[in-house]
């Protein structure tokens, strides 16, 4: 008589493929999953609560540290909350560095996103074929900044400094080089039998669960939801530009991995168009006060991240600190529905799917 | 000379040399795999846009692998309070020491090798199959969750790829009428079995790419899901062994694909001949090893279910249809 029994095997937080300092206490049966819980907070550091002791511009360089792949999208969020309560009009040149700060960082993040996928599912090369191209984004954002990953670049209304001479010129040449680059990408993994084998048809969701879910971004494009922020509630100039929202119907890992590579081809597209448009003269800051206050009340705003949604709240009793901030953070929320896709699947799997929700654990802990 | 030895009576001379012997074949393997591991971390370096080591020993980062070494063999010795003591320490003699057993019938040229023995290519895999025991003894013994998949994943993936591997080879025994691996040698004279028995070859490669735990097959040690496999309780120089027994078992299949299907130390035209045959053995031999060493930095990893599936419903088959094709084009033709 054989007897089996099911053990419990703790994932992370030092785990390879946890993307940061996630735990997953499994229940194994096997190598087949039959409970799955996500232990978070190892990287919380209360971004939130100290926020309320700071001016709104000290808030800044925290925001950069919540989702560390993407921080001129969170830059802005906090800087647009303020914007609106304020009722500031940005000045058109800081917009279009501001928006060609965020796709650059887009394609950045979703370049990492693309080859720490890879290398989850074994294979090790496409990774740094990855980040090479990721380290010309850097640079160029590092001559923007002064900053490779934590940019502190956006003020409210507008943006600390100007493209320095040559640097739009560069984006313009980095644009064609980098579709060069996604046609090699696609003939290097995107028809690979082993890598297809390992995501075609896991970790499937419908419509309705991503929404009841409230995932956002590709994680809930990957259903057939054509909600993007840009798109729908156009924030900053993103009306200016001609772009497409790229969907699937298929729900599973695959289509994610192939709506973050659309959505890099898109976001070079906004590039080109944002870099012809480029105006040549302008202010990159508008007349703000020196002490910024917000006006008493509230408001909230929303802007689509790489990751997904990402909001900030903000409730201010008029001083020159928020009364309470809050973030929407989107890999929190689109990691909630992971303990139902793990159910039934192999250790295998389990990968597979954590790496196709795409968390940033400085996000999902705040 | 080896062969007189053989048939000669047994004394503390003879068994002298053979110790000797041993040891000359032991330098040799470890020469190879000191360089080989160098020459695997320089191509996957250029594959992957890095210049890999370059600082220890030159540019060419020529001690490197030394260094290495000798960093495991100074590290403190760990074993886990919760291991099973014994069996932890045996485990990784265990794995090693089939792995330098094969080599003793490998001809490397028509003069250098130790046994030849009439069943070579039986021996070969009879043997190369025990590793299989010290890998499932290391993760059982270290008492750890992912060590025990590990070890799990290593037994089961070995069991489904060896037979698949033994029945591709079984068209090459046909043709050349022999399990001696000599004559499988001298059977390609006219012609290499690579090219006679194409569908045979791909089968054993991939199986062999299964057996050696590389990638894409590399699930045993799958360091995205299971941190390390079996030896992830492992340190210094226990560590070690299992990893040398692994490059060992590289060096053992290379040799061994070259034996059977590339011509072992026969040159391929008749006119080079007069360069010997060492040479041509280490060429195809390296050009078996870099292949390797490619595919690893290629390909992403198989998932266990899809890799059993793969043996047991693609390989197998390609593999039986392979020995009833070469039964009949052998009763048919010769």
């Amino acid at each position: 008589m054989i007897r089996t029994e099911e053990m419990i095997l703790n994932v992370g937080p030092q785990h390879p493929s946890t993307h940061g300092v996630f735990r997953l206490v499994v229940k194994i049966d096997g190598e087949i999953i039959v409970e799955a819980t996500p232990v978070i907070g190892y990287l919380h550091r209360g971004t939130e609560k100290i926020a309320e002791n700071l001016q709104y511009t000290q808030i800044i360089p925290y925001t950069d540290r919540m989702d560390y792949l993407s921080s001129m999208t969170n830059n802005y969020v906090l800087c647009h909350a303020v914007e609106t309560m304020m009722g500031i009009e940005v000045p058109e040149r800081a917009d279009f560095l501001r928006v060609i700060a965020m796709e650059l960082n887009r394609i950045a993040s979703h370049l990492v996103a693309w080859g720490t996928y890879i290398l989850d599912l074994g294979a090790t090369s496409p990774f740094i074929y990855a980040f090479r191209d990721r380290e010309m984004i850097i640079n160029m954002l590092n001559e923007l900044t002064g900053a490779r990953l934590t940019f502190n670049y956006m003020r409210v209304g507008g943006v600390k400094w100007d493209a320095p001479e040559g640097w739009i010129e560069k984006v313009r040449d980095f644009v064609p080089y980098m579709r060069g680059q996604l046609a090699g990408f696609h003939d290097l993994v995107s028809g690979n039998e082993i890598f297809l084998d390992r995501v075609k048809g896991v970790g499937k969701y419908t419509k309705e669960e991503a929404i009841q879910y409230s995932l956002s971004g590709p994680n809930l494009r990957s259903t057939g939801v054509k909600w993007d922020l840009r798109k729908d509630e156009p924030y900053s100039i993103y009306d200016r530009f001609d772009f497409d929202v790229p969907t699937s119907e298929d729900g599973d890992c695959l289509a994610r991995y192939h709506l973050r590579l659309a959505e890099i081809a898109e976001s070079l597209k906004i590039l080109e168009q944002a870099v012809e448009q480029f105006p040549a003269e302008g202010a990159i800051l508008a007349k703000v006060p020196k002490i910024i206050k917000a006006p008493k009340g509230e408001a909230f705003v929303r802007i689509e991240s790489p990751r997904g949604e990402i909001g900030c709240y903000i409730a201010s009793d008029g001083k020159k600190e928020p009364y309470r901030l809050k973030f929407r953070r989107p890999s929190f929320y689109n990691l909630q529905i992971l303990p139902k896709l793990l159910k039934g699947e192999n250790i295998a799997n389990m990968i597979a799917i954590l790496g196709a929700v795409d968390i940033v654990l400085g996000e999902v802990d705040g | 000379m080896i062969e007189e030895l053989l048939q000669s009576s047994p004394s503390w001379a003879n068994f002298g040399i053979f110790f000797l012997l041993g040891a000359v074949l032991l330098l040799i393997v470890l020469g190879f795999v000191t360089y080989g591991i160098l020459a695997e971390r320089k191509v996957m370096g250029y594959m992957q846009l890095r210049h890999g080591p370059n600082q220890v020993g030159g540019k060419w980062g020529l001690l490197q692998t030394v260094a290495d070494v000798l960093k495991l063999l100074l590290k403190e010795d760990i074993i886990p309070k919760a291991a099973d003591k014994p069996l932890f320490i045996i485990a990784p003699v265990i794995a090693f020491a089939p792995s330098f057993m094969v080599l003793a019938t490998m001809p490397f040229t028509d003069q250098f090798q130790f046994a030849d023995i009439g069943v070579g290519l039986l021996y070969y895999i009879a043997v190369s199959g025990l590793t299989t025991f010290g890998m499932l003894l290391g993760g059982w013994a270290s008492n750890n969750k992912y060590a025990l998949l590990g070890g799990m994943r290593a037994s089961a993936q070995m069991i489904s790829y060896e037979i698949p591997l033994v029945m591709s080879v079984l068209g090459v025994i046909l043709l050349s009428g022999s399990l001696n691996l000599n004559e499988i040698v001298a059977a390609q004279k006219n012609g290499w079995f690579i090219l006679l028995q194409p569908i045979g070859f791909i089968v054993f490669f991939i199986a062999s790419i299964a057996e050696l735990n590389r990638t894409p097959f590399d699930l045993p040690e799958s360091e995205n899901e299971l941190v390390a496999g079996y030896h992830v309780e492992y340190s210094g120089f226990r560590w070690a062994f299992f990893m040398l027994a692994e490059y060992v078992y590289l060096f053992a299949m290379s040799a061994l694909i070259t034996v059977i299907f590339l011509g072992g130390w026969l040159a391929p035209i008749g006119f080079l001949s007069f360069i010997p045959g060492a040479v041509w053995f280490s060429l195809k031999f390296s050009v078996v090893v870099f292949v390797y060493i490619w595919l690893r930095s290629t390909f992403p990893r198989f998932r266990v279910d899809k890799l059993m599936e793969f043996g047991w419903k693609v390989l197998l088959p390609i593999a039986l249809g392979n020995i009833f094709l070469t039964a009949l084009i052998k009763s048919l033709f010769f």
